[in-house]
């Protein structure tokens, strides 16, 4: 059994465990192991990610005991794939956060190292109930993150936050209770079996267990009619919890589409109940509400959480097409988008700094101290963001569009079109507000540009660059993880024993 | 036996989605709380009810199925820690925003009252 595949989850939460022991005055000791906490996920990570290229899906069962019946982590392509873009996420957001964010409130570091355990395990959990428990561990951190700062307004977003998503746990619960009550198994690969073989009452009731649990994933995800906590919750956020939390969504789009490629994966191809149009259609609504969504905001730091709906929606969209091209281009633009918008939530952050009161509302302000490095960074930012050329947005939705035919495409390409022209008008009238419109200066000096907070920033909406130059094997090994995904049965072999 | 459980869990949802439905956070608290016993009785429930019966294999000629009881336990933990966390978030919001309306101010009195 290769052990490090418990490592991402074990890690972070030893090490939270000795971080929340620390007293706050150790503040240095803290951050230093924090810090190299995160550098060594992300070693492991780039490790795992070699492993699971190399050789099929393999599993960890822990305590031994074997697959339908203990509790196994399972490591393959798309599992790698999303430890390592969270654990780039959090060294480099780790990083912000150290430059002084961490000291706005208590226990910083180890509720961070917590999210960062909860968020890695339900990324390799192969156990249904285990990844409830996954998802309880980085929805608790989440809680105390979004908190993190203090002020009402963050305490109004969390109530409605944390309000809604324990109702979303027991959902989960309602879903998770159903799924073993009918096939006697929480293992996703036995249930997947399961429905497999299952007809008449049995495949009903699974599918009505597989909606509600759809519904769950939805509510993480922030699909269309579950999306209201959203903006104000993200734009309400500290800079650091924010871009972390860019990363949350996706755990949602994870688990539909673990759900959609493996357990229901027959179902998709026989156009029975539990067929993909609603999700696409969903998609879609999602897709253009986000972009309406960002071009009425008032505050960047808004319309960037409206811009999380936005890419929620288009990964939704080529989940729902279900196709090797469609998941690819999907998982390309899930690194795009999770790094990027993250950047751009610490560039927003950057921002408001200079701007002393007015913070990062859209208004007409004071000129900004650094202006040509930020609008340098905001302009190679929103480029992306909208998937203009030349940068990963840009290779992300044409390798999305590529995908669709049929009715597909004819819905598909006006949509994402439509929602990109919107999100680039919306993103150069926030830029020319916050860039060129300047007022009379500030009457206080603000606090100088400090270089971490800059660098991380811009290592984070930089990766669109990255994305670009290494476009051709990132898309490579989207692709061959997409095959990987639409074929269950290598998932299922861990059934086999060994 | 069966009838009367589902229509106990029933009953929980309903009180349970009535109270969540309020606008003050005490009885949205109180409404997850029995939100969450009604699907603790649901996951219970399916290891199919017994009675009188172990959960170990071949102690006795039949056995419940202990996984559910497992789950339970650990939802019912889950479950006691985030009702914790909401009163106290719940306790805050009121000390710090002067109100116990769950968005976190009276709304504006349009109706009149």
């Amino acid at each position: 059994m290769n052990h490090w595949i418990m490592i991402p989850v074990i890690l972070p939460l030893l090490l939270g465990a000795v971080l929340a022991w620390l007293s706050d005055e150790r503040a240095t000791l803290q951050r230093r192991l924090s810090l190299a906490g995160s550098l060594a996920l992300l070693a492991v990570s780039l490790l795992l990610m070699q492993t699971a290229n190399q050789e099929q899906v393999q599993i960890y069962s822990l305590g031994n005991w074997s697959a339908p019946f203990g509790i196994v982590l399972v490591l393959d392509r798309l599992s790698a794939l999303m430890v390592l873009t969270t654990a780039v996420l959090a060294a480099l957001v780790n990083g912000y956060a150290c430059a002084g964010d961490d000291k706005r409130g208590r226990y910083f570091h180890a509720l961070f190292q917590f999210q960062i355990a909860g968020i890695c395990g339900a990324f390799l959990t192969g156990d249904l109930f285990n990844l409830f428990v996954f998802f309880e561990i980085l929805l608790i951190a989440s809680y105390a993150l979004l908190l993190h700062g203090g002020g009402s307004q963050r305490l109004r977003s969390a109530v409605h936050y944390v309000v809604l998503n324990l109702v979303g746990s027991t959902l989960f619960l309602l879903g998770a209770g159903l799924v073993y009550g009918i096939s006697g198994t929480l293992n996703m690969a036995d249930i997947a079996r399961f429905v497999q073989q299952a007809e008449g009452d049995s495949l009903y009731l699974m599918h009505a267990a597989g909606w509600i649990l759809i519904l769950v994933f939805g509510l993480k995800a922030a699909l269309l009619p579950l999306h209201f906590w959203l903006p104000r919750a993200y734009a309400s956020a500290t800079a650091p919890v924010a871009a972390l939390f860019a990363v949350m969504t996706k755990v949602g789009l994870y688990a539909i589409l673990r759900f959609v490629t493996l357990i229901y994966a027959a179902e998709a191809d026989a156009a029975s109940a539990f067929d993909l149009d609603l999700l696409f259609a969903i998609a879609l609504l999602t897709l253009l509400l986000g972009a309406l969504g960002a071009f009425a905001a008032d505050t960047l730091h808004s319309m960037l959480a409206w811009l999380v709906l936005v890419s929620v929606g288009t990964l939704l969209a080529g989940i729902s097409l279900a196709s090797e091209q469609s998941i690819a281009a999907s998982l390309y633009y899930l690194l795009h988008s999770t790094w990027g918008i993250a950047g751009m939530f610490l560039l927003a952050d950057l921002i408001a700094r200079q701007r002393g009161k007015l913070a990062a509302r859209l208004r007409t302000g004071p000129p900004l101290l650094t202006p040509a490095r930020l609008g340098a960074l905001f302009f190679v930012g929103a480029i992306a963001t909208a998937g203009l050329p030349p940068f990963s947005g840009f290779i992300g939705k044409l390798s999305l569009l590529q995908s669709a035919s049929g009715p597909y495409a004819a819905w598909l390409w006006p949509a994402l079109l439509l929602a990109g022209f919107v999100v680039i008008v919306a993103l150069s009238r926030a830029g020319s507000q916050l860039f060129w419109q300047q007022g009379s200066p500030l009457p206080e000096p603000v606090e100088p540009l400090q270089p971490v907070r800059f660098a991380t920033a811009l290592l984070l909406t930089g990766s669109a660059v990255l994305l670009l130059v290494a476009a051709g094997p990132v898309l490579d090994y989207c692709l061959t993880t997409a095959q990987q995904l639409l074929q269950p049965e290598l998932y299922l072999k861990q059934l086999e024993g060994g | 036996m069966e009838l009367w459980l589902s229509c106990a869990i029933g009953f929980l949802v309903f009180c349970g989605i009535y109270l969540l439905l309020r606008a003050r956070t005490f009885p949205v608290a109180l409404g997850l709380t029995l939100l969450s016993y009604a699907i603790n009785l649901f996951l219970f429930s399916m290891g199919r009810l017994h009675t009188g019966m172990p959960a170990v294999i071949g102690s006795a000629a039949d056995y419940t199925d202990p996984v559910p009881q497992a789950l339970v336990l650990t939802a019912i933990v889950i479950g006691f820690a985030m009702t914790a966390f909401v009163l106290v978030l719940a306790l805050r919001a009121h000390v710090l925003l002067g109100s116990d309306h769950v968005d976190g101010h009276e709304k504006k009195t349009e109706e009149g009252a």
